[in-house]
């Protein structure tokens, strides 16, 4: 096992060192010239106002914990899913047993992605809403 | 057996190459991977994505380095080489320059397990498909980071939303790759080749693997940000995304691993859902393994490079979605499909013993699997 | 000194500077991200340790998911960016005074549990599929009550979010 993991380590050391090494090589043929102009923030020709790092919407924050809970859900599901064929052909019996306790597991998340769902957590414009008294 | 140990293996009896140690074969086959097959062959891809451009709006798209075009990267490559290194001043230095690092770290370590064909893999990882899901989530950082670092309004945009779009697009990603998972018992990626045969290909197993194997393949497609799901570096609004600012070598390795990650998509499709290496209903395990080895690298590219020819062809002829289309496509239509996916073919597994439809169908006609 | 051990105190290492930088840089972006260094030397202790499918979760979940969160929330704070976080000496007390106290107690497992060690010369065994038997026999219900605690952890970030 350790040998696969030496040869990810030294692919994960050459990966690390290979873009400063390509900018490096590039660097001996490139031109350098700067301006105050040239290094200025491209916004098509506009002079640009103030910083763009700015407070930003509260949505992005929302998916990425959403992605998390299913994350871990779908990394505890791995190893059952790896033992689950040899559960199904080997163990006379035991199948539906086990495939129930797989999807009671599922089960219990899906309620929650249903309640989000049905409150509508997943639009992603919540601002606007239809105004019915005009 | 992975690629290292196979070639010590080989050169096992010569007098000088007997005497080299593991690491050096591993150090040797990594940089060959990334030179002599990452490089290049995501140069040819772009070259290939102009000329189907071009074929498919009616153009003749690149024409005049090389016979056809075909040199056409080589001159590409060696132009962004010359290119002047542009940091604005207005961004933050040190975030700048490890955006393309972490994006190149992320988009190449997938290759350490992709299996090209028997005993050519570079590291026979028992988790590898875990392995690849967790190093290409590395990218989203990336992204991140090249757009907050840029200082600009379009960067900053386009690495949001392709933090959230790749983020939430990974988890039907994740849960097919599992259905694939439960169908086959583990994963070893040549392990889950194996296991399938020229006969019965995981994609047939069962219905719901057929819709899986889809699922997975529009998932991805959104999680490397091609069109129809673009949005982060939609050129008409956010002219170019998170790479606005990056120019030179540096917008080389963004556009590098996005090619880069295209393969990898098609190449885990293949290996997961198309029966990787088996040609259909040809059986060459007779082969003595110098002849099938080059056989069987030769099925995996024409499978691989047929799914990226399709995702080309996608990214000509459809429109670009919304962001909230996008967001609803995954949420509403997407995830739920693929935990439908998911217990489908786990009742199915549960109720036939494991057995597939063709392995049923063979059962049924008396023949042996 | 076996290789396992260089190893070791490599990986140990790059947890270690890594998890300083965060505490004590003044640029939350910065000190946030430097966790990133922390997240692979765990993995790499994990994998000397021989659970190859928990170093892999470490980094999906920590780099893959942590770390977008945490820059996330970073990014949509306001006008955080630049603010330096030097506190006043008062405000180190208690917190330190925490960490001490948490200290002590990890201390204090680490002397008193039994560890189960047993050293062998053997390349450690697949785990994942043990891991997989072991989650649907014997630890059945811990495994089920994980998809009620995600279940709650889902609902309340929904409500959460929604509240503002």
């Amino acid at each position: 096992m350790y040998t696969q993991f030496a040869t990810i380590l030294i692919f994960l050391i050459i990966g690390v060192c290979m873009v400063p090494l390509i900018l490096l090589v590039g660097k001996l043929l490139r031109p350098h010239n700067p301006d105050p102009k040239k290094l200025t923030t491209y916004e098509c020709g506009e002079e640009s106002v103030g910083s763009s790092w700015v407070q930003f919407n509260l949505r992005f924050y929302v998916i990425a914990i959403l992605f998390l809970i299913f994350d871990v859900e779908v990394i505890l599901m791995f190893p059952v899913g790896v033992t689950f064929r040899q559960w199904m052909t080997s163990q006379a019996g035991k199948g539906l047993l086990v495939f129930a306790e797989v999807a009671l597991f599922i089960g219990i998340l899906l309620i929650g992605f249903a309640y989000a769902w049905v409150k509508g957590d997943f639009e992603w414009i919540k601002t606007i809403r239809p105004q019915k008294k005009s | 057996m992975s690629l290292p140990e196979f070639l010590k293996d080989l050169f096992e009896s010569w007098p000088l190459l007997g005497s080299i140690p593991l690491w050096l074969y591993s150090l040797a086959c990594i940089l060959g991977l990334l030179f002599l097959f990452l490089f290049p062959f995501a140069g040819i891809a772009v070259y290939l994505e102009r000329k189907i451009a071009g074929d498919i709006q009616a153009r003749i798209g690149p024409n005049v380095v090389g016979p056809y075009g075909i040199l056409q990267w080589i001159a590409d490559a060696l132009k962004l080489l010359l290119k002047e290194d542009i940091i604005p001043a207005a961004a933050d230095k040190k975030l700048f320059i490890l955006s393309p690092m972490l994006i190149f770290l992320g988009g190449a370590a997938a290759y350490a397990v992709i299996p090209f064909a028997e005993n050519v893999i570079l590291a026979n990882l028992n988790i590898g498909i875990f392995y690849l899901i967790a190093v290409t989530s590395m990218v989203a950082l990336g992204l991140i980071l090249g757009g907050w670092a840029s200082n600009n309004k379009w960067s900053l945009l386009g690495g949001m939303r392709a933090a959230a779009q790749i983020v939430s697009f990974e988890i039907p990603v994740a849960l097919c790759i599992l259905t694939a998972v439960l169908v086959t018992g583990t994963l070893d990626m040549t392990q889950i080749i194996k296991n399938q045969s020229p006969y019965s290909w995981n994609i047939f197993h069962n219905p719901f693997m057929f819709i899986a194997a889809c699922v997975y393949y529009i998932a991805a497609l959104a999680e490397a940000n091609r069109t129809p799901f673009d949005i982060p570096e939609a050129d008409s609004e956010l002219v170019s995304g998170y790479n606005t600012e990056y120019s030179g070598m540096r917008f080389a390795i963004f556009f590098l691993i996005e090619y880069a990650e295209c393969f990898v998509i098609c190449a885990v499709a293949t290996t997961l859902f198309l029966g990787g290496w088996y040609l259909p209903f040809i059986d060459i395990s007779g082969l003595a393994l110098g002849l099938r080895i080059p056989i069987e690298a030769m099925v995996f590219m024409t499978k691989a490079v047929c799914l990226l020819f399709v995702m080309m062809w996608i990214r000509w002829t459809l429109p670009r979605y919304r962001v909230d289309q996008l967001m609803k496509l995954c949420w509403e239509v997407l995830v739920p499909f693929s935990f439908a996916c998911l217990l489908g073919t786990a009742f199915w597994m549960a109720l036939f013993k494991g057995k597939g439809i063709p392995e049923l169908i063979y059962s049924l006609l008396g023949w042996g699997s | 000194m076996t290789a396992q051990d260089v190893f070791f105190y490599i990986f140990a290492l790059i947890t270690l500077v890594p998890a300083f930088v965060c505490v004590f840089h003044p640029n939350i972006l910065y000190a946030g991200l430097s966790l990133f260094g922390s997240f692979f030397g765990v993995a790499g202790i994990y994998v000397l340790l021989g659970a190859d499918f928990i170093a892999a979760t470490q980094v999906l979940i920590y780099v893959g998911g942590i770390l977008v969160l945490i820059l996330f929330a970073v990014m949509l704070s306001k006008n955080i960016y630049g603010a330096k976080f030097q506190d006043e000496k008062k405000k180190k007390i208690l917190p330190g005074l925490l960490g001490l106290i948490l200290l002590g107690f990890l201390v204090k497992f680490i002397l008193t549990t039994p560890w189960n060690m047993t050293l062998t010369d053997e390349a450690p065994l697949p785990t994942v599929s043990r891991l997989g038997d072991l989650l649907l026999t014997d630890y059945l219900l811990p495994f089920e009550l994980a998809s009620i605690l995600l279940l709650a952890a889902l609902i309340g970030a929904i409500i959460l979010a929604r509240s503002k």
